[in-house]
């Protein structure tokens, strides 16, 4: 009995759960599923996501939200692109520099908005949100780049591996992660996004600087954006404005809800996000394979994240109860 | 206590040091803009005839705007106009007379918004999720049902958007007469200043006795009713109906009701800024289209406008009481 | 005699004028959405073509394919007065009501690379750059000579209700179905990547994954064909799985010099916008005809003819590219 009611109360435990079930299920209807294929396939869907996710969950757990990492994304990306376009006799890994600076410099500015001007960063990122792609389509004159300017050697990293076949960009995203749990568990400044996301009152009167932190978290999270920027470059082998990004948002922050981090700031964990971001991904690989038609992949997206948000309110009251010994208040 | 801490501020400076004010000069600012981009551009046929293609989510911008003071928000309100205009198309396609086939396109606006309700006030999650998932859910049913094609309307359904009465579009009157009657619900009523407490203060206002579940309840079937209402009216405008009717409306609403000085958080907004806000984006969407301005440089003026709008209101919220 | 000396230079001095001031056409075209390098080619015909004759031309597209976000632009145009509106469509009917508005208006409606199925009456005639009817056949013909005339096929597609698409793809399906020489050829499913790289790779993935014996996948759409390329050359399995379709040869260079594509086909878009301009000129000042059969001279083209359903096409055939010309065009 034990064993549930750990699994009901930890969040990390009901995703894995629902991820194992799913993969089953599916398996059982077309066992190429669960083949190391299928797995290499998935792993391959989600390195983007997953570095965005670092950054976002960062961001949700200061309670605030960055609906802009789309936009970050692609305007560093078309910017790493022109510079491999127009300057083709440059050291390439110069690139990553130029995209997670771009990214840093972009976040910075949301978060100064947030910061100093004390605006609701919702609107704030989502005014940035058009402003970037704006500024994306301006700076590539509305032109794509293509694949013949993108590096092989870049190109190959979401191809070549060092080892079972899983290529460089996966273990990149998940050092990425695992970078992520140790700053947020091991370093001050991580516990102190989780004590301001927490009380943002208390916080600064425990001598923790609000606005540094404010600033380092969209700054972390605009810098993340713009790694995934080039490594779209990577993945995809070519940028273009309209479609680079586009919509990335959205499926970050589903990701990181899914993977309990809350809306209201001060709780979530890294391994959480990171079986959020394998869930979505093992439904984005599953839904084509089982022939469900393009037209109702949408629907089940939302029926997924409404299952996540049911399941997340169970385990909070399962919490809520087992801690204060009654009722919920209502 | 001296003289200067007692002094009343001046019933102008009150009056207009409110975000619709700004609003209102952004919305001056605007015309002025477009007039200089493109000769074509000052012709109020002309805009007038462009406020339809925006005049639906105007009025359930104008619906958004009450939920958004209630403290809530709803982002499914798009996806709801697709799925009711699409339920609605696929009954009178079948067969189904008219007048059964609008009055299923409301109900199912209506459940639709019931649904979205429940799930925030009785199992009390988190609006924006909630509205975030169904607004997926619903676009993805409309796509079930009517798959990839278009299903026609008859042709006397059609162009409910070229009816002129007292020279303008009749769509873009009902948004004017929509934005009174809910102007004067919300500024007058006391269903309307219940509203604006709940938003400020939920606890306290449910201990003053304020019935908060059953007006935010209400205010999510309204937003509900108003999405099937336009959706049907944008099926009229466009002669068919596909599952992809309205995508992206939410970002627009919410645009609308942001520029018009409501405040994301609750407690503070207006139905004649958001009135505005809508006039606000249409003149300037338009005016840089007539110039054959690129999207590049439309989507950047609009990420400036939304952020000087909000350091304004932000401003103005700061300096004053309400 | 001064004063018909002075009526007559008025007279002349007014006619000048009249010249000078004498409106020039104004031709808009339309795409599909920014940032798309495809209507790059088709602008650049409509733009030399317009530089030739004397017209003024701009380009405008919305910022995304859907049906409906033309519609505001179309109403720009309408209001700004132009003579011409050259249009990819992003959709068979919802354009309907704002194109006749423009045609009350007397500005003449093309489509320019694809047409209003099922409801051409609503545009002037349209420009395409081969018969469409051929597609289907042709490019049934380039799988099947890549894989032996046997064994199973798939359609990548773009987004499920792109009306050129449509029409290919039933092309494709009657071809396999009354053409003995594709009867050991089985098309084994169809399915949509929207035109984003993402969907279409998970779809080619997926393919892959659900027929093992997947032996030639047709990709009608430049990024379906790019993203299909990219998995087969990522797996290394190009001997196997022969991709084809519709693709620019910027985008596919890399993927037929290192094998993984065979060869593919397409056409020149930059024709169909240098037609385009010819033809609307033509109709304007009345040297041209819009009548089925009628035929017409256009500069580097040769005689064009107006088809069925006043439809006019740049080239006879399909355009195949391989290695051997891979090189020899810039788009």
């Amino acid at each position: 009995m034990n064993l549930l009611r750990t699994l009901l109360i930890r969040r990390e435990a009901g995703i894995f759960v629902m991820i194992v079930l799913f993969c089953l299920a599916v398996g059982v209807v077309k066992p190429q599923f669960l083949s190391l294929n299928s797995l290499r396939i998935i792993l391959l869907l989600v390195p983007l996501i997953l570095i965005g996710a670092m950054g976002q969950m960062l961001v949700l757990v200061a309670r605030h939200v960055d609906l802009s990492i789309g936009s970050i994304l692609g305007l560093s990306a078309m910017l790493t692109g022109m510079m491999f376009k127009f300057y083709p006799e440059i050291w390439w890994p110069l690139g990553f520099a130029l995209a997670i600076g771009t990214g840093t410099a972009l976040g910075l500015f949301n978060g100064v908005l947030v910061t100093y001007f004390r605006l609701p960063a919702i609107i704030v990122t989502l005014g940035t949100l058009n402003l970037y792609r704006g500024l994306t389509y301006i700076v590539s004159d509305a032109k794509q780049i293509d694949r013949q300017f993108v590096p092989s050697a870049l190109k190959s990293m979401s191809q070549t591996s060092p080892m079972f076949g899983i290529p460089w960009i996966i273990f990149m995203s998940l050092g990425i992660a695992a970078l992520t749990y140790v700053f947020v568990r091991h370093s001050q400044v991580g516990r102190q996004i989780f004590a301001l996301g927490s009380n943002p009152v208390a916080a600064p009167l425990r001598g923790i600087n609000a606005a540094r932190v404010t600033l380092l978290v969209f700054a972390l999270s605009g810098a993340l954006a713009g790694l995934a920027g080039i490594m779209y470059a990577s993945r995809w082998g070519f940028v273009n404005p309209s479609n680079t990004g586009n919509g990335f948002e959205f499926q970050v922050i589903a990701a990181v809800v899914i993977g309990g981090v809350s809306i209201n700031g001060g709780s979530g964990s890294v391994l959480g996000t990171v079986l959020g971001v394998l869930l979505l991904g093992c439904v984005a690989a599953a839904l084509p394979l089982l022939g469900i038609p393009g037209t109702t992949q949408s629907a089940i997206y939302g029926a997924v994240i409404l299952i996540a948000l049911l399941i997340d309110r169970s385990v909070r009251q399962q919490g809520i109860k087992s801690l204060t010994g009654r009722g919920v208040p209502a | 206590m001296s003289a200067r801490e007692t002094a009343v501020r001046p019933a102008w400076k009150i009056a207009l040091y409110r975000p619709e004010t700004m609003t209102f000069m952004l919305l001056v600012l605007a015309m002025f803009g477009a007039s200089a981009l493109s000769p074509y551009f000052l012709d109020i046929a002309y805009i007038l005839d462009s406020f339809t293609l925006s005049a639906e989510f105007a009025m359930v911008a104008l619906v958004l705007t009450m939920v958004i003071i209630c403290g809530e928000i709803d982002l499914s309100p798009a996806s709801n106009m697709a799925l009711s205009a699409c339920l609605f198309a696929w009954a009178q396609s079948s067969g189904i007379p008219m007048p059964i086939a609008i009055g299923i396109g409301l109900c199912a606006g209506v459940v639709m918004g019931l649904i979205n309700g429940l799930m925030v006030i009785t199992l009390q999650l988190p609006s924006i999720i909630v509205t975030i998932g169904t607004l997926t859910l619903y676009r993805g049913l409309a796509q079930v049902i009517a798959g990839d094609k278009s299903i026609r309307v008859p042709d006397w359904f059609i162009g409910i958007n070229n009816w002129i009465v007292l020279g303008t579009p009749f769509t873009v009157l009902l948004f004017a007469a929509l934005s009174l009657a809910l102007g004067l619900v919300l500024g007058t009523t006391v269903f309307g200043r219940q509203i604006y407490l709940i938003g400020t203060n939920e606890i306290a206002a449910t201990h003053a006795g304020i019935r908060t579940k059953r007006i935010k309840m209400s205010l999510f079937v309204a937003m509900g009713l108003a999405s099937s209402i336009a959706g049907l009216l944008t099926a009229s405008r466009l002669g068919s109906v596909r599952y992809d009717l309205g995508l992206g409306g939410e970002l627009q609403m919410v645009l609308m009701a942001m520029l018009g000085g409501t405040y994301i958080f609750g407690g503070r907004g207006t139905i004649l800024g958001t009135f505005l806000a809508a006039w606000l984006l249409v003149v300037a969407s338009t005016g840089m289209t007539v110039a054959n301005l690129l999207p590049a440089v439309q989507l950047t003026v609009l990420g400036i406008l939304l952020i000087v709008s909000i350091i304004a209101t932000n401003f103005i919220y700061s300096r004053t009481q309400r | 005699m001064k004063k018909s000396i002075l009526t007559s230079l008025a007279l002349g001095v007014t006619f000048a004028a009249t010249m000078a001031f004498a409106e020039p056409i104004k031709i808009v075209y339309i795409g599909k959405n920014t940032g798309n390098p495809y209507f790059d080619s088709i602008t650049g015909g409509f733009q030399d073509a317009c530089a030739a004759n004397g017209c003024e031309f701009e380009f405008v597209a919305p910022a995304t394919a859907e049906a409906t976000s033309q519609i505001p632009i179309i109403e720009a145009q309408i209001q700004r007065g132009v003579n011409v509106i050259g249009i990819a469509p992003n959709s068979p009917d919802a354009l309907n009501q704002v194109l006749d508005d423009a045609r009350a208006k007397g500005i003449l409606v093309l489509t320019v690379n694809g047409d209003l199925t099922g409801n051409e009456s609503h545009r002037d005639a349209t420009i395409l750059p081969v018969n469409f009817d051929i597609v289907g056949r042709d490019q049934v013909e380039m799988v099947g000579s890549l894989i032996g005339y046997e064994g199973e096929i798939a359609i990548l597609s773009a987004t499920t209700e792109a009306p050129d698409q449509n029409k290919w793809i039933v092309g494709m399906n009657e071809t396999l179905k009354s053409d003995p020489k594709y009867a050991k050829m089985t098309l084994v499913a169809t399915v949509y990547g929207d035109d984003q790289p993402e969907k279409s790779t998970t779809e080619m993935e997926a393919l892959l994954a659900n027929f093992p014996n997947l032996k030639g996948v047709i990709a009608p759409t430049t990024v379906g064909i790019a993203a299909g390329a990219q998995v087969v050359q990522s797996r290394g399995i190009a001997e196997t799985v022969h991709v084809t379709g519709l693709g620019l040869p910027s985008e596919m260079r890399d993927f037929v010099k290192d094998g993984t594509v065979t060869a593919f086909q397409l056409w020149s878009p930059y024709n169909e916008g240098w037609l385009a301009v010819h033809f609307a000129l033509g109709l304007l000042d009345g040297s041209i005809k819009n009548e089925v059969g009628g035929t017409f001279e256009v500069p580097n083209l040769g005689t064009i003819t107006i088809n069925a359903n006043n439809s006019m096409n740049t080239q006879a055939e399909l355009t195949t590219f391989n290695a051997a010309n891979i090189d020899d065009f810039n788009f």
